[in-house]
Order: C-alpha cells, then structure tokens, then sequence
C-alpha cells in the first residue's frame, strides 16, 4: 500500500465521518481531532468525579433509608461515569495518572456546576432534576459523537443516568406537596440551580469558538444554544406541574414557535466560577487532593499485593 | 527491591553530591507512579446463558481477583451479567486497521462460499 499524504489522509478521515462511520482507538485521526477528544472526554470524567463531592455531601443526612440507598446508588453511578469516560480517553493515547494529575494540579477543567454548594435536601432535588435533566440532554446528543468509545459510553451512561432525573424530580414533589416550609426550600433551591443549569450548556454558540469544528468532526452533534433551548422546553412544564416559580421575569411561552423565550444568563459569574472563583472551587480540589494522597497507601499496597503474589506462583520470574 | 537499591545509592548521593541528587529524586519518584499505576485490563461479559461473552470497556486493577471485582461494580450494577472475563490488556494483539484491506483479501474472491452462489431448480425443495 502506498503511504498517503496527510491531506488525502484528513479528506478520508472527513468522508469516513460524513457518512456516520464511527472513529475506532486505532483509526488515523487528524492530530487535533484527537486533542480535542482527549479534552473533551477529561473534562467530562472530571465532571462525573467531582460530580460526587455535593452530593456525597448529603448521604448521611439523606431524610430516610429510602432516600440514603437512593442517593448511594445515584453518586456510585457518578464514579461509574467517571471510569467509563477515563477509559475511553485512554484509548486516545493518554494515560490515567496523567489525567488524573491534570485534574489535582487544577491544569483540566470540570463543569462549573459542581462549583456551588448543596445547602438543603432540596438541593439534592434540584441537582437530580435540573443538573442530571441537563448533562442527559447534552448527552443524549453524544450518543451519536463520531469517536466509537466515546459514543459507546454516553450510550451506557444515557440509560443509567435516567433514574437519576426522576429520584431528583420526585424528592421536589414530596417537598413541593408538603408544609409551607418545604415548598419554600424546594423554591429556594430552583432559584439557586436554575441559572448554574442552564449555564451547564457552555457560552452561547456566537461565543464559542471551537464549536463550529466539533460540528464538522461531529464530535458535537447538536449545538449548545439549541441544548439550552430543549432543555427550557422540556423543563420549563415540569416547574409548572410542582408549583414552582421559574426565577426568571422575562420567560414567556411564545406561541408562534412553541418555545420559551428566556431572560439573559449572567455569564460574567460563569466566566468567574472557570477561572476557579466559585463558591467551591477550593473545597472540591481540596477534597479531592486528600482523596488522592490518602489512598496512595492503599495503591501501593494493592500492587504489592500482586507481586508478591505473582511471584509465588511463578519464581523463577524473580528480577 | 529495584526500588530499595536506589534508595540505598540515593542516600549516598544524598551525601556525596547534594546537587546530583536532587535529580535522582525526581527518577524516584517517578518510578514510584509508575509502580503505583495499576495495569490497564479488557473486561468481558456473559449477559445471560447461551449467549457470547462481549467487550464492554476496560479499567485498572492491581491484579485479576481485583479486575473481576471492579469490572462487577462498574459494569454489571444492574444485573448486566451473569459471566466476567478479564484480560490483561497488554497481552491482547489486534489487527491493524491500516492493512485491512490486504489482511482479510482472501476471502473477498471465494463467493462460492456463500449458499447464493449455488442455482438449484425451483421445483427442488427443501435445500
Ligand atoms: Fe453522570
Ligand atoms: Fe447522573
């Protein structure tokens, strides 16, 4: 086989995309193509990781066995997530300890989301309902991403992710249904996560400049203002049917389009929380630096567990 | 043991060349990540009887014992499974896709292996 150049190289690459041909780990893939999965998919895990830390927050005090058993399941499926993305950006050329590093030295970013605090059991509410109602819509979308692993992965996640937005949705019921002091939490709670959710869908697509070849490469299938706006759609009745007012003056339903008009996000406090001044930017690295340090031990001992186990079933192998 | 026989000549370094050794210790502790990183490994799963095991995804395990049991709580948390393989990954060899045109050539020209191939008169049943 004669060596092609790498321009005939990329229009095979974009021709195999185009007609919805899935990228494999050992495919020839444009350089930048994989750099912009190898940050994508990270952030991603990281987001699953850190994903845990407001949530986790609240398992001991989860009102009920119940809820405790529910919450559990939901944050080990976050960790799930986590390993499942790591995984596939492995198979990209990077390996896990680099990954890791580059979350603990603060280099890889995660979802500002997990930035803010979870002050109430209605927080763990919200989070269900509008944080995981969110990530599914954006994931949905990736199910069809051009990277094989990738796509595989949102594909596993999807279907484990749905019980997550409906325990959400159902602790904001019985709290929506309950004492006037409990309606007001779960309210409390909507005014404080819905701005952060919508921003959970990145800057707007005039503003993101990255996305235009994503779309090509169809590692991005959907674009973040037409996320945004589904997920207004969807999210929007689903406030109504609990009672609970949207904090937002300007969303008004237009009838013409079907679809809601919504008030302006403040993106300076996005920008912000980014640039590692949110609430808790500071506490979730922290948490998840002493998680790092206090299980090297464990680690280490794992391994040498291993080999020491390895080498009494073969000792001729001893180095 | 590797590692103890550094630590011994960095301790002599330590106090023969202090500016050497700084550098000693930068490979120390690189070594120790790299001993501290468990292997990677391809997980497997039976979904029900009667039915192939299937590549479902990787992860990292110190050892085999420790892969199965990972790979139940990542990948068969909601009854997925009723059987798991794993797999060191490094000891998987696969076909490049490069070649693959010329690799699986043989068995583009032989149609006759195909029951299309093969005309048999209408009124012929059963075959
Ligand atoms: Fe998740
Ligand atoms: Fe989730």
């Amino acid at each position: 086989m004669q060596a092609l150049s790498i321009v005939e190289l990329e229009q095979r690459f974009q021709a195999k995309v185009d007609a919805e041909i899935k990228i494999e780990p050992k495919d020839w893939m444009p350089d930048t193509y994989r750099h912009t999965l190898i940050r994508q998919i990270s952030q991603h895990a990281h987001s699953e990781i850190v994903g845990m830390l407001p949530e986790g927050n609240w398992i001991t005090r989860a009102p009920s066995l119940r809820r405790k058993l529910i919450l559990l399941a939901k944050v080990q499926d976050e960790a799930g997530h986590g390993l499942y993305l790591y995984s596939a950006a492995e198979t990209l050329g990077i390996d896990r300890e680099t990954l890791v590093q580059e979350l603990l030295s603060g280099k890889a970013k995660y979802s500002s989301i997990f930035n803010y605090p979870t002050l109430t059991w209605a927080d763990i509410g919200a989070i269900g309902w509008l944080v995981d109602g969110a990530a599914i819509m954006n994931q949905v979308a990736l199910c069809r991403c051009s990277y094989g692993l990738y796509a595989r992965a949102m594909d596993r996640i999807c279907k484990e992710e749905s019980f997550h937005q409906r325990q959400g949705y159902e602790i904001m019921l019985v709290l929506a249904q309950g004492t006037p002091e409990q309606r007001q939490m779960a309210q409390d709670a909507l005014n404080r996560w819905w701005w952060p959710s919508l921003m959970m869908f990145g800057p707007k697509d005039a503003d993101s400049p990255h996305s235009q070849q994503s779309m090509k490469w169809k590692i991005k299938r959907v674009s973040n203002d037409e996320l945004r706006q589904r997920f207004v759609d969807i999210t929007v009745p689903q406030a109504e049917y609990l009672g609970l007012t949207v904090p937002d003056p300007e969303l008004r339903l237009d009838t013409n389009t079907g679809r809601y008009h919504y008030g302006e996000i403040d993106w300076t406090e996005f920008k912000e929380i980014i640039k590692g001044n949110g609430p808790c930017n500071r506490q979730r690295m922290r948490t998840r630096q002493k998680a790092y340090t206090d299980g090297e031990w464990v680690r280490e001992a794992a391994m040498a567990h291993s080999q020491k186990r390895a080498l009494k079933m073969n000792p001729t192998q001893a180095t | 043991m590797k590692l103890n026989l550094i630590c011994i000549n960095f301790a002599f370094l330590y106090y023969s060349h202090k500016r050497l050794s700084q550098y000693y210790l930068t490979i120390i502790i690189l070594l120790n990540i790299m001993q501290t990183t468990w292997p990677l490994w391809e997980i497997f799963v039976r979904s029900k009887q009667g039915l192939y095991h299937k590549h479902v995804g990787s992860l990292h395990a110190a050892d085999a014992k420790m892969a199965l049991e990972n790979a139940r709580d990542l990948y068969t948390r909601r009854n997925e499974g009723i059987s798991i393989w794993v797999v060191e990954a490094q000891h998987i060899t696969a076909s490049s896709p490069d070649d693959s045109e010329a690799f699986y050539e043989p068995a583009n020209d032989k149609v006759y292996r195909h029951p299309t191939f093969y005309t048999i008169p209408e009124e012929v049943k059963n075959i």
